[in-house]
């Protein structure tokens, strides 16, 4: 049976004593007379309240809570629209590259790192099919920011007001959630019987105040958008720009790209189709690229070549910066050495391997009591949404329950929490770098939780059992009365100083 | 091709596919147009598969392709070269922390979920916040947060901000909420390099949304009238938005201390190499205020108890986040910089509140020192005479432009230019005596010789 570490971890403030001084690591000191000097007005008051630990101390803590967490390196999470591939161990020899190069240092001193930056522009250009791309995106969702911001930069730039951004209602919450930010009203495009974009809807909607529209194909319900030469025709046909969001590309990476579907704009998640490690939710990387006209919008700088050398080039029109520098670069180049693995064989090849991955998880689970799935008749792509709400209204276990019982045999969960339009949502993808025997002995799990979830329920919802902690209290997580986002307001509200949160 | 170590399931093709029930992996694409099916590899990498040894030497070729330097640079900017302990890097390379995602399952994940509450807590204890989420991207998107956040909360659309910000941050700022139409006022800077109080007292009236105040600011210069500021905006009701250096705050009266309602910051000091810009990590904070929290972008970790009442943590007030508010959330950020915000964990964990101090104290006087020797040998003056921390504004008597370029000749990357004899230096632990010594005798030289 598979079990997780638990080692009853204190807090690292709860290792420290108050009395003992300890110290953790040497300050170089050199023999310097100056007086320290700080204006009263400005000197700090209060003592701080950082614990003190030897180095040992420091690193047996973190070591024991990082045994309480699960990575891919430790096994499958199949988490959809989150393309949590293998990160291959090569990656880490980037470092000596990047890591000791200040950002505004000269050109002449950083021409290797230019020259990767120039060569990954050219090529996440080549696999999206666009024009130029900028890559200082330091996530999914700053390139989006981005992307609607060169909208409304060029429709302005064209005297032409545009206040309504078109997004799918299968989007992820990131779409709706930047095109706020950029100013745009939010107008959601219904999905079909097919979970496809409705053309009808959408020709009802588009009018001379649509900005754009946001779509990622394929779909976060794993769907291709077969129409979208239509929905292209439909948007350019009002002068509106269609925008891609990258999250989805791994499903179709070398079988089709973003521009010959008509898209204008395309974000890219490095660390999701380029296999950069997600550091547990971070720092990702990402790439901002467009074609034609909207490539002048792009935000600044863009590696550029003049005769041998590599120099930083800004836009025409550029929105502006995005990031101060030049985005994770200490990423870019871990999807660097991904594409250089890989090679123009093993690029291709994984929108095809991920595709296959995820149409034998289906051919498997399609039939199983308990589940079902939208237009069964329909190949996914990189990901596949099953529905669990035949086993809720039969035994009353949810989507939630079956992903914690997922977690006691050693596996991830799938996503859960979206998309809105499939009650019960248990979103899986696979990926290209899960081998068969795996993808096996996880379709066997789900397949045992959904049998014992018609035979003895209760033990469903009584899961985990086999992780650090059973299951967690919500509801006082959250309570305005026991919310604790920190030890100072632990002390602090043991101490009586501060109130509920209103 | 039929083996790759990354794809494992090359060789199983054809039995997947008779599983699933089609010919040919071509027939899961038939719901592609055949016309936007792309019929060619994709012209990426090289020509072929490079094998790891192949990706090493590729990557040695790229390193030597960089200029050689014979100490760390002496650049700042709100990023500054510092020794980064093999602990940190160690615990952050731990690949169940590196190679895990965001905590969705939490009790799945209780290591990350424990370590970023640890480090929403150093942190927190450090600025004397309650409130700080666990990371943004780098200081300039974390500052145009909190001004959208400020936005968010009063309607008002003017922003005051001093003129001796980051201007690589202001950048940012500008792009950032170019889309809801804010507008950005500039108070310029006194003789001494400081924010004009008269300026600031006219500026900030009850339009103003929110104030920025950048503590040190970009000469590195301390802002000694930062009470009466927070005082003039508690007046207008305007948000106070202070950004700090993380590394100061032992030293300096940190954002709490002021009754500041939103502080950021970088992490990078706090442990992170260079990484020519990044990841680098932003510091997002508030006070205890729920109308502040509930508007707070990022994610938050929170204490909490399982089914047995044993202690555990989650993630907290969600519904804020475009997970579940689409349109309507705090900000649309998901992926952060979990990581780093680990790696500053360790970094004040292995300092303690001694070390921090200590290094503070170390870094302040060697930048003391290194502008003092400028004046002392006669080839630079102050620029302002203010307090300052970590970076100082050097006067020259020739063009900056023409010291660089030598110092750069003799393997010696020397301060940032901000005007033709004007550059700031920075100056931390990295920077032994030695080095400033002898990066003085050279810019010592080149004065002296033109």
């Amino acid at each position: 049976m598979w079990r997780q570490a638990n080692w009853n971890e204190p807090l690292i403030y709860e290792l420290s004593s108050d009395k003992k001084r300890k110290q953790g690591i040497i300050i170089p000191e050199e023999d310097i007379d100056v007086k320290i000097d700080i204006p009263e007005k400005i000197k700090r008051k209060n003592e701080l309240e950082i614990p003190e630990l030897s180095e040992l101390e420091v690193v047996r803590h973190f070591v024991r809570l990082s045994q309480q967490n699960f990575g891919v390196d430790l096994g499958m999470m199949p988490l959809g629209s989150c393309t949590m591939k293998y990160n291959p161990k090569v990656e880490e020899l980037t470092s000596r590259v990047v890591e000791n190069y200040h950002p505004l240092q000269d050109e002449d001193t950083v021409q290797g790192i230019l020259e990767m930056m120039y060569e990954m522009q050219k090529w996440l250009a080549e696999i999206t099919g666009m024009d130029e791309c900028s890559l200082q995106i330091p996530a999914g969702a700053a390139g989006e920011l981005a992307g609607v911001l060169m909208i409304k930069k060029y429709h302005e730039s064209k005297n032409r007001r545009r206040d309504e951004m078109l997004v799918a209602d299968t989007a992820h919450g990131t779409n709706p959630a930047s095109a706020t930010m950029a100013g745009y009203k939010v107008i959601y495009i219904k999905s079909n019987q097919e979970g496809l974009v409705d053309i009808d809807i959408l020709k009802e909607v588009v009018n001379s105040k649509t900005a754009g529209f946001m779509l990622t194909n394929p779909n976060t319900l794993g769907l291709f958008e077969e129409n979208i030469l239509e929905i292209s025709k439909i948007i350019h046909s009002i002068d509106g720009v269609l925008y891609y969001d990258g999250a989805n590309l791994n499903g179709i990476l070398g079988v089709a790209r973003p521009g010959d579907m008509g898209f204008d704009i395309v974000h890219i998640n490095l660390h999701k189709t380029f296999a950069v490690p997600h550091g547990g939710g971070g720092p990702g990387a990402g790439a901002i690229c467009a074609k034609g006209e909207l490539k002048d919008y792009l935000p600044y700088p863009i590696v550029d070549k003049e005769g041998d050398k590599y120099v930083l080039r800004n836009p025409v029109k550029t929105i502006g910066k995005i990031a101060s520098f030049y985005g994770n670069i200490g990423n870019v180049i871990r999807a660097y050495v991904y594409i250089l693995g890989l090679g123009p064989q093993g690029v291709s090849q994984v929108g095809k391997m991920s595709t296959l991955a995820t149409n034998y998880l289906i051919s498997k689970l399609k039939n199983v009591k308990g589940l079902e799935l939208l237009a069964p008749h329909r190949p996914r792509k990189h990901e596949v949404v099953f529905s669990a709400k035949p086993l809720l209204n039969d035994k009353g276990v949810t989507a939630l329950d079956i992903a914690k019982a997922l977690l006691d045999r050693g596996f991830h969960a799938p996503t859960i929490y979206f998309p809105g339009i499939i009650e019960e949502a248990l979103m899986i993808e696979p990926t290209e770098t899960e081998p068969k025997e795996t993808l096996d002995k996880f379709i066997d799990a789900l397949k045992e939780i959904l049998e014992e979830s018609y035979k003895d329920p209760e033990k469903i919802h009584q899961t985990p059992q086999n992780t650090t902690v059973k299951r967690l209290d919500q509801v006082k997580a959250n309570h305005p009365t026991s919310v604790t986002p920190s030890y100072r307001v632990l002390r602090l509200r043991e101490k009586g100083v501060i109130k509920i949160l209103k | 091709m039929v083996y790759h170590p990354w794809l494992p399931n090359l060789d199983y093709e054809n039995e997947m596919i008779r599983e699933i029930g089609v010919n040919s992996i071509d027939d899961l694409f038939k719901d592609i147009p055949e016309e936007i099916k792309l019929k060619r590899l994709l012209n990426v990498g090289y020509s072929k598969p490079l094998s790891e040894y192949e990706i090493y030497l590729r990557l040695l070729e790229l390193e030597n392709k960089n200029a050689k330097l014979r100490m760390p640079p002496f650049l700042g900017g709100g990023v500054c070269p510092h020794y980064v302990p093999e602990a940190v890097k160690f615990v952050i390379s731990r690949s169940e922390f590196y190679t895990s995602y965001t905590p969705y399952q939490p009790e799945i994940s209780q290591g990350l979920l424990q370590a970023l509450f640890e480090y929403q807590s150093l942190m927190a204890d450090l600025l004397e916040m309650e409130v700080v989420n666990s990371s943004m991207y780098e200081w300039g998107s974390a500052l145009a947060e909190a001004v959208l956040m400020a936005y968010r909360i009063n309607g008002k659309k003017k922003v005051v901000i001093p003129a001796s910000i980051n201007p690589y941050h202001k950048k940012v700022l500008e792009t950032w909420t170019y889309g809801k139409e804010i507008k950005i006022k500039e108070i310029p800077y006194s003789n001494e390099g400081k924010i004009n109080l008269e300026v600031a007292e006219k500026e900030i009236d009850e339009e103003t949304s929110a104030v920025y105040i950048q503590q040190p600011n970009f000469f590195g210069i301390f802002e000694t009238d930062i009470e009466e500021i927070v005082d003039l905006a508690k007046k207008k009701g305007t948000i106070t938005i202070m950004g700090v250096n993380p590394l100061s705050l032992s030293l300096i009266k940190p954002p709490g201390e002021y009754d500041i309602d939103i502080a950021v910051g970088d992490g990078q000091e706090l442990g992170l190499p260079l990484n020519f810009g990044g990841p680098y990590m932003g510091i997002f904070a508030t006070k205890w205020d729920g109308k502040l929290v509930r508007q707070m972008p990022g994610r938050l970790v929170g204490l909490t108890t399982d089914s047995e009442g044993k202690r555990g943590y989650t993630l907290i007030l969600q519904t804020r986040e475009q997970f579940t508010r689409r349109e309507k959330a705090t900000s649309n950020i998901t992926t952060n910089e979990a990581l780093m915000a680990i790696a500053n964990a360790v970094y004040i964990s292995l300092l303690g509140k001694s070390g921090l101090r200590k290094l503070a104290e170390e870094i302040y006087k060697r930048s003391h020192y290194a502008l003092l020797e400028f004046e002392r040998k006669g080839i630079g003056k102050r620029k302002f005479n203010s307090d300052f921390f970590e970076e100082f504004t050097v006067s020259f008597p020739i063009s900056y432009g023409k010291i660089h370029e030598n110092l750069k000749a003799r393997g010696i990357y020397g301060g940032l230019k901000i005007s033709d004899k004007d550059a700031i230096f920075c100056v931390t632990e990295v920077h032994t005596k030695h080095m400033i010594n002898e990066m003085i005798e050279e810019v010592k030289k080149i004065v002296e010789t033109s």
